[in-house]
């Protein structure tokens, strides 16, 4: 008897495109894709958006979304062809064998019914067990995952519940019918990172308790290096390169590969003191028509060319904080100070210089940019407003700028639509430059992007910062961009700074129990770390 | 340019009607009133559309009433579009109570049917051309604020607007220049059928009586003059009827081109 | 309260105020013209006494609110006031008419509503393919004509070249119900045909939007039969919007009622307004308008109450 539990060869993913204007045409999505996965055991499908890892998992069984068809090779499950299965071999083969777990849990549950009777809807459909067995497998893995109060949390509708439960919910359901194989795609992905491991961890300990063979999708390397016996790297449909994790993580052949392994490695040497451009001293702030105060006191310093990086996870108010230094929105009390002199709390009462001096580059670049105009006029804008330059001495003073973000002159006519995720954000790094700012508000500004593409985002806010002299505010959730890009670090929870320093004071115990929990929620791209983490946490996620 | 097969129908229909509308001095056979014939004469070479109830010539009432038709249509879009756009921009920019003003008094007009309000309006108000127009440009004003608000409101959300509100900008620059050419595509679409409703409006209440009064002509109020004929298998009232429809059609397919097309520009809002 | 409680509450009282304000708006709208009630009944020939009396009579030199007032109040106990033209009692009748248009629409929508839906769903069945197209391009078609054209054409073929129904809507009192149902069988398929185009399209749009969402992906992957799928996920999630789109459409019978009738001759609420408003016949006018507004906001009414009493999240909230 074979161990083998999936086999893929040659596995060949098309589409058809359909341009406006054109004539529709066919795309290969997914390449001569082959792999196996021996029952009981992980197969990380790693790669960056595009890659097909989503597209490759929904083919074990044999499901092309949204029009998307499997045109060559074979899908093996259990020595069955699934790829030559009529309807009735696929419905037979789905919600049994092969299991699904989607990315957001809160769109894949069915509004109306109560989460119960949707956990244990295939084991019922399959003839598995009878209901009774089904409720009680069902609450034991509600259990075993971690779930509050597993007796009861069936009778409730999915919107009464948590993303981060619901996930978990998804999961259960997975596991209810006993599959052989559980297909785990992104399942992390839209979570808090604190709650991320948690719900990472319960996964885990379901897959190793029950032996059941997983593929299990993410972009994220350092999370499939938890999880996963082997891992396989995909990029543009096609494998880059497949072999066990300790291969992957640690001793990496192909190129993409070892940048993959090694993203975020940049080395910030930090900056220590100096004059503050920046000063936001006691800033309490709420919404207007809400009841809670959503910034409490905050307090920090940015001094001159340097970065302060606000970390926090949603809900810290790290947002709001750049809603109130922009004169969004006015603090109920608390003043800033920029360049020695105190902000007009609301924006429309600054002047234009104090607007020129203070620029915000933002998450999507897609909408930060309007997408009837062009990039010499995105970037343009600022230099014709606030420095009334025209003509020959506008387009040169574009081109310097396109010349620092990297980007060639032939960029000038093109539109926002035509450009990739990392230039997009470029084109709106130069915007901020052509203020020629004392400071900049960088809003998430990686959050968005491929690992690798971010890092190069990074590096080059690092070179300018040190060619323009210009402060950065650094909000992200992502700890690893912190260590490195940081100067300064401000640690935020429930609108409160609960810790503040220079990264090396904030980054080194003795930690406050907050910091403690989001430190060690950032997956290590080392094996075992899962389990030493969560044995040694000592606070509690809020569950989100 | 590859224009798709329905869209060129309806360039090529909707063209020639505008056509005949603007010209129609020099292409009318016989004037507006002009009696030629006995009543109700079927086609021939002199009438090719026959006569009608009191004997005037078909064709030559079509094309005068295809040119009244058309110009109230047309009129009656151009101001309900202009104010519904108007009021929809600034209750999206200006948000707050002005919003809520503007949208709470376009709710209570629009719980009123639209043909209801007209014939309250008109029961009392002398029926010409220009009473016409502003009635039904008024009352169609309603759904197009509707419209553009929520179209600026989308786009008034967007960072790019926030980074020119940042920047210092001023609201008039705000709205020309960062939301009007995003609002275009969807608004361009809405306005041609903006002016089919009109078409059908006009001609429905002339087709009632109390639209354009005799002795001029539009398609609707030549139904209702030949509506008696159709017992008797004459179809004198079918072929307004059945300008009205086409036409229709016709700016209908336009639209749903343009629609398309200008959804494709570079990063244009579908 | 329960949330879903409070929202009926609000609801039901927001369309009440709307039906005040309506009122209002009609009753200001027959008042633009200062232009002389009494001037027109009395014609060109009449006396300033003659005129003065009139005015005095008919109570048109009270202040406007207090006119207002008193047509509200008796509106409210069932006096609807009396018709300018024949002095007859308006309650009574359109009281008659009123049913007989009811009646109209009732059947209408019989037909219409049950055949909307089966067309959404082949339509979303068969999305892409040729009964789609085929749907779509009539439904086109009869968005894009207007009510009387259909009228004129189901007149021709159907009564003239074919005699298979009367052209004219003749009922009367007592009429047998067979008999009824045969004179406004055309005027029923006319005003079917009428509302159908916009009913189908937005029923297949609701019904597509819920057969796409990720949660009839989750059921399929489960193993679930195609049938099983649709009855038990996408169906539930179905009828809020479904409904939803038919209370809205009803509200287009209203106005599709109004020329059918002028069309076909029929003795209904319809006819009733468009021949006082050409007579000028102002208390007739404002009370069939109230009627109308009446009717039109109660449909959206019960649209939207429809959609509060259907989302689970008001349902069981957190």
């Amino acid at each position: 008897m074979s161990d083998v539990l999936l086999e893929v060869k040659g596995l060949k993913i098309e589409a058809t495109a359909y341009p406006p204007g054109e004539a529709p045409h066919n795309i290969t999505i997914v390449e001569d894709v082959s792999f196996t996965v021996d029952k009981g055991k992980v197969l990380g499908l790693i790669g960056e958006s595009g890659a097909g890892k989503s597209t490759i998992g929904l083919s074990a069984m044999a499901y092309g979304r949204g029009g998307v068809r499997i045109t060559g090779g074979t899908v093996m499950v259990n020595g069955r062809d699934v790829l030559q299965a009529g309807p009735a071999g696929l419905r037979s083969l789905r919600g049994r064998e092969v299991t699904y777990v989607a990315q957001s849990a809160a769109a894949a549950f069915n509004p109306a019914k109560k989460l119960m009777e949707q956990v244990i809807e295939a084991t019922l459909h399959h003839k598995l067990m009878s209901r009774e067995e089904a409720e009680a497998r069902a609450i034991a893995l509600f259990a075993r995952l971690g779930l509050p109060n597993p007796e009861k949390i069936g009778n409730r509708y999915p919107h009464q519940v948590s993303g981060g439960q619901l996930q978990r919910v998804m999961t259960a359901m997975a596991l209810c019918p006993k599959p052989d194989l559980v297909v785990f795609d992104e399942p992390t992905t839209a979570l808090d990172v604190t709650t991320q491991i948690e719900v990472l961890a319960a996964i885990k300990e379901a897959i190793v308790d029950t032996g059941v063979a997983a593929l299990y999708i993410t972009h994220d390397l350092a999370v499939v290096a938890q999880v996963a016996d082997h891992i396989m790297v995909l990029r543009g449909g096609k494998m880059v390169e497949y072999g066990t994790t300790d291969h992957i993580i640690n001793t990496p052949t192909q190129a993409y590969t070892q940048e993959l392994v090694s993203v975020r490695s940049i080395n910030h040497k930090e900056k220590i003191g100096g004059a503050p451009v920046l000063s936001v001293k006691g800033i309490t702030a709420r919404y207007r028509g809400t009841k809670f105060d959503v910034l409490k006191d905050v307090t920090v310093d940015l001094p001159e060319a340097q970065t302060l990086a606000i970390v926090g996870e949603s809900g810290s108010g790290k947002s709001t904080l750049a809603r109130v230094i922009t004169g969004l929105l006015p603090p109920k009390s608390g003043e800033i100070i920029f360049n020695g002199r105190t902000l007009a709390p609301d924006f429309n009462a600054r002047s234009r210089d104090d607007l020129r001096e203070v620029q915000m580059i933002y998450q999507m670049a897609d909408v930060a940019m309007n997408p009837r105009q062009t990039v010499g006029t995105i970037i343009g804008r600022p230099l014709e407003f606030y420095f009334g330059l025209r003509g020959d001495a506008k387009k040169q003073r574009i081109q310097e700028l396109l010349d620092e973000i990297e980007m060639g002159e032939g960029f000038i006519d093109r539109y926002p639509a035509e450009l990739s995720g990392g230039q997009k954000q470029r084109v709106c790094i130069a915007r901020a430059l052509a203020a020629k700012p004392k400071m900049i508000i960088c809003d998430e500004v990686t959050s968005a992007l491929d690992p690798l593409v971010a890092d190069g985002i990074l590096k080059l806010l690092l070179n300018l910062q040190k060619i323009e002299n210009v402060a950065y505010l650094f909000i992200t959730h992502d700890l690893a961009t912190v260590r490195a890009i940081a100067d300064s670090i401000a640690v935020m929870y429930q609108g409160r700074v609960v810790r503040y320093g220079s990264k090396t004071e904030v980054l080194s115990p003795p930690f406050d129990d907050y910091t403690d929990l989001l430190l060690s929620s950032v997956p290590e791209m080392q094996l075992g770390w899962l389990e030493r983490t969560i044995a040694t946490r000592k606070m509690d996620a809020a569950g989100n | 340019m590859r224009i798709p097969l329905p869209a060129a129908i309806g360039l090529f229909f909707t063209g020639l009607y505008f056509f005949m509308a603007i010209f129609a001095g020099w292409i009318a056979p016989y004037g507006m009133a002009e009696i030629v014939g006995d009543r109700w004469e079927p086609w021939s070479w002199a009438h090719p559309l026959g006569t009608d109830s009191i004997g005037r010539d078909l064709l030559s009432r079509m094309i005068w009433g295809g040119q009244t038709t058309i110009f109230v249509a047309t009129m009656g879009t151009i101001l309900s579009f202009s104010m519904g756009s108007i009021l929809g921009f600034v209750a999206a920019v200006k948000g707050g109570w002005v919003d809520q003003f503007l949208s709470r008094m376009i709710d209570l007009m629009m719980s009123i049917p639209s043909l209801i309000s007209a014939l309250v309006v008109l029961s009392v108000m002398p029926v010409t051309l220009p009473v016409l127009i502003v009635v039904m440009g008024v009352l169609d004003a309603t759904r197009v604020f509707r419209l553009s608000r929520a179209v600026a409101v989308d786009i008034t959300v967007m960072d790019y607007v926030e980074a020119a509100r940042l920047r210092g900008e001023r609201q008039m620059w705000i709205i020309f220049r960062e939301i009007l050419p995003n609002a275009l595509s969807p608004l361009i679409a809405e306005m041609g059928l903006r002016f089919i409703f009109m078409v059908l409006f006009i001609s429905t209440l002339s087709f009632l009586g109390l639209g354009v009064q005799p002795p001029m002509a539009d398609w609707g109020g030549i139904v209702k003059e030949n509506r008696e004929a159709i017992v008797y298998g004459i179809p004198a009232a079918l072929v307004p009827a059945f300008a009205i429809s086409s036409l229709a059609i016709s700016v209908n397919l336009v639209a749903d081109w343009v629609l398309n097309r200008t959804t494709s520009l570079k990063g244009g809002r579908g | 309260m329960h949330p879903v409680l409070k929202l009926l509450v609000q609801r039901i009282a927001l369309g009440l105020i709307l039906l005040l304000a309506a009122s209002v708006l009609i009753f200001v709208g027959t008042q633009i013209l200062p232009g002389d009630v009494a001037q027109s009944i009395l014609g060109q020939g009449a006396t300033p006494e003659t005129l003065a009396n009139l005015r005095a009579e008919l109570g048109l030199n009270d202040p406007p609110l207090t006119r207002y007032l008193n047509w509200l109040f008796a509106a409210l106990q069932g006096d609807l006031g009396t018709a300018l033209t024949n002095g007859q009692d308006i309650a009574s009748s359109m009281g008659k008419r009123l049913g007989n248009t009811l009646f109209l629409a009732v059947c209408a929508a019989v037909v219409a509503v049950p055949l909307a839906i089966i067309l959404g769903l082949i339509a979303v069945r068969y999305q892409g393919r040729w009964p789609d197209r085929v749907i779509s391009t009539i439904t086109l078609a009869t968005v894009s004509v207007p009510e009387f054209l259909l009228g004129y054409i189901a007149i021709f073929v159907l009564s003239v070249q074919f005699r298979v129904f009367p052209s004219l809507a003749t009922v009367y009192d007592g009429m047998p119900f067979m008999d009824r149902l045969d004179a406004i069988a055309l005027p029923v398929i006319v005003l079917v045909l009428v509302v159908l185009g916009h009913m189908m399209r937005m029923t297949r749009a609701a019904i597509l939007n819920v057969m796409e969402s990720a949660y009839v992906e989750t059921a399929e992957l489960k193993g679930l039969r195609k049938f099983t799928i649709i009855a038990r996920h996408a169906l539930p999630n179905a009828i809020a919007p479904v409904v939803n789109v038919v209370m809205l459409n009803l509200a287009y019978l209203v106005v599709g009622v109004v020329v059918v009738e002028v069309v076909f001759v029929y003795p209904g609420m319809g006819q009733y307004l468009v021949d006082h408003v050409s007579k000028r016949d102002v208390p007739v006018v404002q009370a069939c308008g109230l009627v109308f507004a009446a009717v039109y906001i109660g449909l959206n009414l019960v649209a939207d109450i429809i959609s509060i009493l259907s989302n689970p999240r008001l349902r069981h909230p957190k």
